[in-house]
C-alpha cells in the first residue's frame, strides 16, 4: 500500500457495462476519498443504478476495474463486496418484508456472528452469547434511527419513510466503510427529505463513513455533497464541487434536454 | 443404416407428439410464466374425448377420414374449453401471487384431473379404436417401413404447426399474445385485453395437446387416466430444450427428444429412456437455461 | 433469552409426556397394531415435512424431489441391516448421511436455478434416482428389497422424530436460519447484506436431505418392503401437501400437516383416487384462499406479494435506461 493513495477509498477505472448492444455505463472513471460525501446525479436512465450494481457486484463490469481500499472488487460476488466494506440501499426498497424490523437489521450482523451452525443446532452456550450480541447491536442501530420501539413490527407495516430509513439502518449495520445510497429520498415529501439529509450527514460523522449518494433531483444534493459526478447516457459528463456543477453548461443541457 | 433411419422415423413420430404438447407449455409459460403442470392431463382428456367421439362416429357409419377429422375437432374444441376453465378457476385468482403458489396450484389441478379420470373411467387402460386401417408402406422400395399412421401423424402435426404460425403471426389474437408475453403492463396500457389473450393462449395450447392425445391414441391404441404424466413431463423437457417461450424451439425440442429416446431404446437401454430425458433436462437447465432458441432473462435490480 | 429457553424445555416436556402415554397404551394393548403403524407413519411423515419445510418454507427453494432423498436413506440403511448386519441406529444415520451427500451433489449445480426451474430440476433428480434404483440389480430392481427387519419401534421413532424437529427448529431460530429466511424474502438484498446465498441454500438442502434420508430408513424398517415406486414423484407431492397445508415456513404447521395427511392416507386407504382428489382440491383452495396454510402466520409474504410495486419501479428504471 502506497502512502499517498491511502486516502482513496474507491477508485473506478474506465468501467463499462453493456447489455446486448446497449452500453448502460461507458468507460466511467471516478474516485472517492476517505470521508467524502459524493453525489452521483444524472437524468433518468443515465446509468446511475447500473453503476451502483457494478460497484456492489450485482453484475461484473464488461471491462475496466473497480478498487476498494486498493483491492480489486470488480466481478466479486455481492456478499463478498459487502464483507469488504461496501453496503448499499436500493432504489426500489428491498426489505425482508415478512421479517420484523429488528430481524432485518440482525441479518446485516450475520457476517460478524461468532457462533457456528453447529452450536446453534445444539443450543450450546456460544449460541446464546452470539444471538444476544447480535440483538444488542441491532437494537443500538435501531435507536439511532428512532426505530427501536418499532423493533417487533413487521417491516412491511412501517410507513414508507421509515422503510427507507430502515434500509439505511440495515446497510449501516453491516459495518461498511463505504455506504452507497440509491435515491434514498425518492417518494419523500420535502420535510422528510430534509430530515433524511440531516441524518445522512450525521451518520457520516458518527460512523466515519464515506458515502456515495445517487440522486435524481439535482437541487437536493447540492447542499450536502462535497463533490458531484454527473452521468448522462452512461457517460460521465462532469465532476466538481456543487458550485461548479451548477454552472456547467453540459449538465444544464443534459437536464434541459430531458425536460424538453 | 436402414435400421437407423427406421428408428429415426419412429423417433420423429414420437417427437411430433412431444412437440404438440410442448407448444402449449411454451406458450403458456411465455405469457404468464407458469409451468402448467396440468397440461399433460389436458392431453389425456383430449385423448379420451377422441376415443369416445371416434367410437360413436364410427358406429354411425361415417367414412374413416371424416371420423378422424370430426374426432380431432371435437376433442380439440372441448379441451380448449377445459383449458380456459382451468385458467379462469384455478390460475387467474393467483396471478398476483408468487410463482411457487401458482406452481403448487398447477400440480394440484394436474392431480385433480388425473384422479377424477381414475374415479370416472377406472384405472385400467382402454383400447383406442382403429380409426384408419394401418398399412405398411415401404419407403422408396427399400426395407424401411413406414406406417400409414406415421405419415398421417406427421401431416397433422405439420398442418397444425402452420395454422399456429399463421395465428401467432398474422391474427389480432396472435399479435396480442406476443405483446402480452413481451410486457403485460405495457400491453394492457395499449388497450389489449390481457384476460382474453391469456384465455386464447390456454385454448390454443390445450387444443394442440388434445390433438396430440388423439394421435397418441391412434399410435399406441391404449389410453388411461395417468397417461399424461410422462408425456407431459417429456414435453416440458422438450420445451426447455428448445428454449421455453419459443414456438420453433418447442418443435425442434420435441423432435430431438423423440429421436434421442427412440435411438436409446433401440440400442437396448429402454429402461433408462426416461432417465436420459431427465438428465437432458438438468444439463440444459444448468448449462444453457435459455435452451436452444430462447433468450436469456435476468432479474432487474 | 431465558424465556425462550423455558418455552423450549416446556415443549420437550410435553413431547416426552406424549411419548410416555402412548408407550403405556401400546404395552397395555389399548392401542392396536394398526394404530401403532399409523403412529410410526405419522412420525416418518413429520420428519419428511419438517425437513422439506426447511428447504421450501424457510429458504424458499421449491423442491419436488424430496422422495429421492428419502429413497437414498431407505435403500442405504436397508442394505446395511440386511447384507452387513449393521445395527439399526448406525444404519439409519448412515442412510441419512448418504442422503445428505446427495443433497450437496444435487444442490451444488441446481441451486443456481431459481423458482420453477429449480422445482423441475429437483423433480428430474428425484426421478433419476428412482430410475437408477429401478435398473440396479443389487438393490432388487423393480421388485425392490424385502424382508427388511421391522426394527422401527415407537421409542426409536419418537426419539428420531423429536431430534429432527428440535435440531431443525434450533437451526431456523438462529442467525443461520434468519439468513435462510432472508434468502426467501429477497435474495438480492440478502446477498447485498453479506449473506453467502449459495452456501446457505446448500446447507438447507443438505440438512433437509439428511433428515429425509433418516425418515426413509425408519420407514423402510417399518414396512418390511421398499420398491423404487414407493419413492416417486407422488410421494414428493404428498410431502409438499403436508408442508403447504400446515403453512410454509412453520414447523408446527408442518407437524400438523403431516398428521392430517397421514390420517387421510390411513382412512382413505381403500379409496386412493378419493385421497388424491381431496389432496388436490385442498391444495388448490389453500393456495387461492389461505396461502399461508393452517398455522402459517399471515406475516409470511408467500402469498400476495408487493411484487407489483417493485416491478413498476423496475419498469420505470429499465424503460428509462433503454
Amino acid at each position: 500500500m502506497t502512502q499517498s493513495r491511502a486516502a482513496v477509498l474507491l477508485e473506478v477505472k474506465e468501467a463499462s457495462r453493456a447489455f446486448g448492444g446497449l452500453k448502460a455505463v461507458s468507460e466511467v472513471s471516478l474516485h472517492i476519498d476517505q470521508g467524502e460525501l459524493i453525489g452521483l446525479i444524472g437524468p433518468n436512465g443515465a446509468g446511475k443504478t447500473t453503476l451502483f450494481n457494478l460497484l456492489t457486484g450485482v453484475y461484473p463490469p464488461s471491462s475496466g476495474s473497480i478498487l476498494l481500499n486498493n483491492e480489486s472488487i470488480g466481478g466479486m460476488k455481492p456478499y463478498r463486496i459487502n464483507h469488504k466494506g461496501a453496503a448499499r440501499t436500493f432504489q426500489n426498497i428491498r426489505l425482508f418484508t415478512a421479517m420484523t424490523v429488528l430481524e432485518n437489521v440482525k441479518i446485516a450482523f450475520h457476517q460478524h456472528a461468532r457462533h457456528s451452525l453447529f452450536s446453534s443446532m445444539l443450543r450450546l452456550p456460544k449460541h446464546f452469547q452470539g444471538e444476544e450480541e447480535i440483538t444488542r447491536k441491532a437494537m443500538d442501530i435501531l435507536s439511532i434511527f428512532n426505530l427501536a420501539d418499532q423493533g417487533d413490527e413487521i417491516a412491511s407495516n412501517l410507513s414508507y419513510g421509515n422503510q427507507r430509513r430502515l434500509e439505511i439502518a440495515r446497510a449501516l449495520a453491516a459495518g461498511p466503510k463505504l455506504l452507497l445510497l440509491d435515491e434514498p429520498a425518492a417518494g419523500m415529501n420535502p420535510n422528510e427529505t430534509r430530515d433524511l439529509m440531516n441524518l445522512i450527514a450525521w451518520i457520516r460523522e458518527e460512523f466515519d463513513l464515506t458515502i456515495l449518494l445517487i440522486e435524481h433531483d439535482m437541487s437536493l444534493v447540492m447542499g450536502v455533497c462535497n463533490r458531484i459526478y454527473v452521468l448522462d447516457r452512461g457517460i460521465l459528463i462532469a465532476d466538481g464541487t456543487p458550485a461548479e456543477i451548477r454552472n456547467n453548461p453540459k449538465v444544464i443541457e443534459a437536464y434541459l434536454g430531458q425536460e424538453a | 443404416m436402414e435400421y437407423f433411419i427406421q428408428q429415426l422415423i419412429n423417433g420423429i413420430s414420437v417427437g411430433s407428439i412431444y412437440a404438440l404438447i410442448a407448444l402449449g407449455y411454451t406458450m403458456v409459460y411465455g405469457i404468464i410464466k407458469l409451468i402448467n403442470f396440468a397440461h399433460g392431463d389436458v392431453f389425456m382428456v383430449g385423448s379420451f374425448i377422441g376415443l369416445y367421439s371416434a367410437k360413436y362416429l364410427a358406429a354411425a357409419g361415417l367414412p374413416p377420414v371424416v371420423v378422424l377429422l370430426l374426432s380431432l375437432i371435437i376433442s380439440m374444441t372441448i379441451s380448449a374449453c377445459l383449458g380456459i376453465s382451468i385458467e379462469r378457476l384455478a390460475y387467474k385468482p393467483l396471478r398476483k401471487s408468487t410463482r411457487i403458489a401458482a406452481l403448487i396450484t398447477a400440480i394440484g389441478v394436474s392431480f385433480l384431473l388425473e384422479y377424477t379420470g381414475v374415479l370416472i373411467l377406472g384405472p385400467q387402460a382402454k383400447g383406442f379404436p382403429d380409426i384408419m386401417d394401418k398399412k405398411q408402406v415401404h419407403l422408396f422400395g427399400s426395407s424401411i417401413q413406414v406406417e400409414s399412421n406415421q405419415i398421417m401423424i406427421l401431416l397433422t402435426t405439420i398442418i397444425l404447426m402452420l395454422v399456429l404460425q399463421y395465428i401467432v403471426r398474422y391474427t389480432k389474437t396472435g399479435k396480442a399474445m406476443r405483446a402480452v408475453s413481451f410486457d403485460v403492463e405495457a400491453a394492457r396500457l395499449m388497450g389489449i385485453n390481457v384476460d382474453r389473450t391469456i384465455s386464447a393462449t390456454f385454448a390454443i395450447g390445450s387444443a394442440l395437446a388434445a390433438a396430440a392425445g388423439v394421435i397418441f391414441g391412434m399410435t399406441y391404441n391404449s389410453v388411461d387416466p395417468l397417461m399424461g404424466v410422462m408425456p407431459g413431463l417429456k414435453a416440458f423437457v422438450a420445451a426447455v430444450l428448445g428454449g421455453i417461450g419459443s414456438i420453433p424451439g418447442a418443435l425442434v425440442g420435441g423432435l430431438l427428444l423423440g429421436t434421442v429416446e427412440t435411438e436409446i431404446s433401440s440400442l437396448g437401454f429402454s429402461s433408462w429412456r426416461d432417465g436420459v430425458a431427465f438428465a437432458v433436462l438438468i444439463l440444459i437447465l444448468i448449462f444453457r437455461p435459455s435452451g436452444l432458441f430462447g433468450k436469456n432473462v435476468r432479474e432487474k435490480v | 433469552m431465558r424465556k425462550l429457553n423455558k418455552k423450549f424445555w416446556l415443549g420437550i416436556l410435553v413431547a416426552l409426556a406424549f411419548y410416555g402415554i402412548v408407550k403405556v397404551l401400546l404395552t397395555t394393548g389399548i392401542l392396536s397394531d394398526v394404530n401403532q403403524s399409523m403412529l410410526l407413519l405419522i412420525g416418518v411423515n413429520i420428519m419428511l415435512a419438517v425437513s422439506l419445510n426447511l428447504i421450501t418454507g424457510i429458504t424458499g427453494q421449491f423442491s419436488i424431489g424430496h422422495a429421492g432423498f428419502m429413497s437414498v436413506g431407505a435403500y442405504t440403511s436397508a442394505i446395511l441391516t440386511l447384507d452387513y448386519n449393521v445395527p439399526f441406529v448406525p444404519a439409519i444415520i448412515a442412510g441419512g448421511l448418504l442422503a445428505a451427500v446427495f443433497g450437496v451433489l444435487i444442490g451444488m449445480p441446481t441451486l443456481r436455478l431459481s423458482g420453477d426451474y429449480l422445482a423441475i430440476a429437483t423433480l428430474g433428480f428425484g426421478e433419476i434416482i428412482r430410475i437408477i434404483m429401478l435398473n440396479t440389480e443389487y438393490v432388487g430392481g423393480a421388485s425392490g428389497l424385502s424382508g427388511i427387519p421391522a426394527k422401527t419401534t415407537w421409542t426409536m421413532l419418537f426419539f428420531f422424530t423429536l431430534l429432527s424437529v428440535v435440531l431443525i427448529n434450533n437451526f431456523i431460530r438462529s442467525t443461520h436460519g434468519r439468513a435462510c429466511i432472508a434468502i426467501r424474502e429477497n435474495e438480492i438484498a440478502a446477498e447485498a447484506m453479506g449473506i453467502n446465498t449459495t452456501r446457505y441454500k446448500i446447507i438447507a438442502f443438505t440438512i433437509g436431505a439428511l433428515f429425509a434420508g433418516m425418515a426413509g430408513g425408519l420407514s423402510a424398517h417399518t414396512f418390511y418392503v421398499i420398491t423404487p415406486g414407493s419413492f416417486n414423484f407422488l410421494k414428493s407431492f404428498e410431502i409438499i401437501v403436508m408442508v403447504v397445508l400446515g403453512g410454509l415456513g412453520s414447523t408446527a404447521g408442518s407437524i400438523v400437516g403431516a398428521v392430517f395427511v397421514t390420517l387421510l392416507y390411513t382412512y382413505l386407504r381403500e379409496f386412493p383416487e378419493w385421497r388424491m382428489i381431496i389432496y388436490s382440491i385442498v391444495l388448490i383452495l389453500m393456495m387461492i384462499f389461505r396461502p399461508s396454510g393452517l398455522l402459517g402466520s399471515t406475516r409470511f409474504s408467500f402469498g400476495k406479494s408487493g411484487k407489483k410495486e417493485a416491478k413498476a419501479n423496475d419498469a420505470i428504471e429499465s424503460s428509462s435506461t433503454s
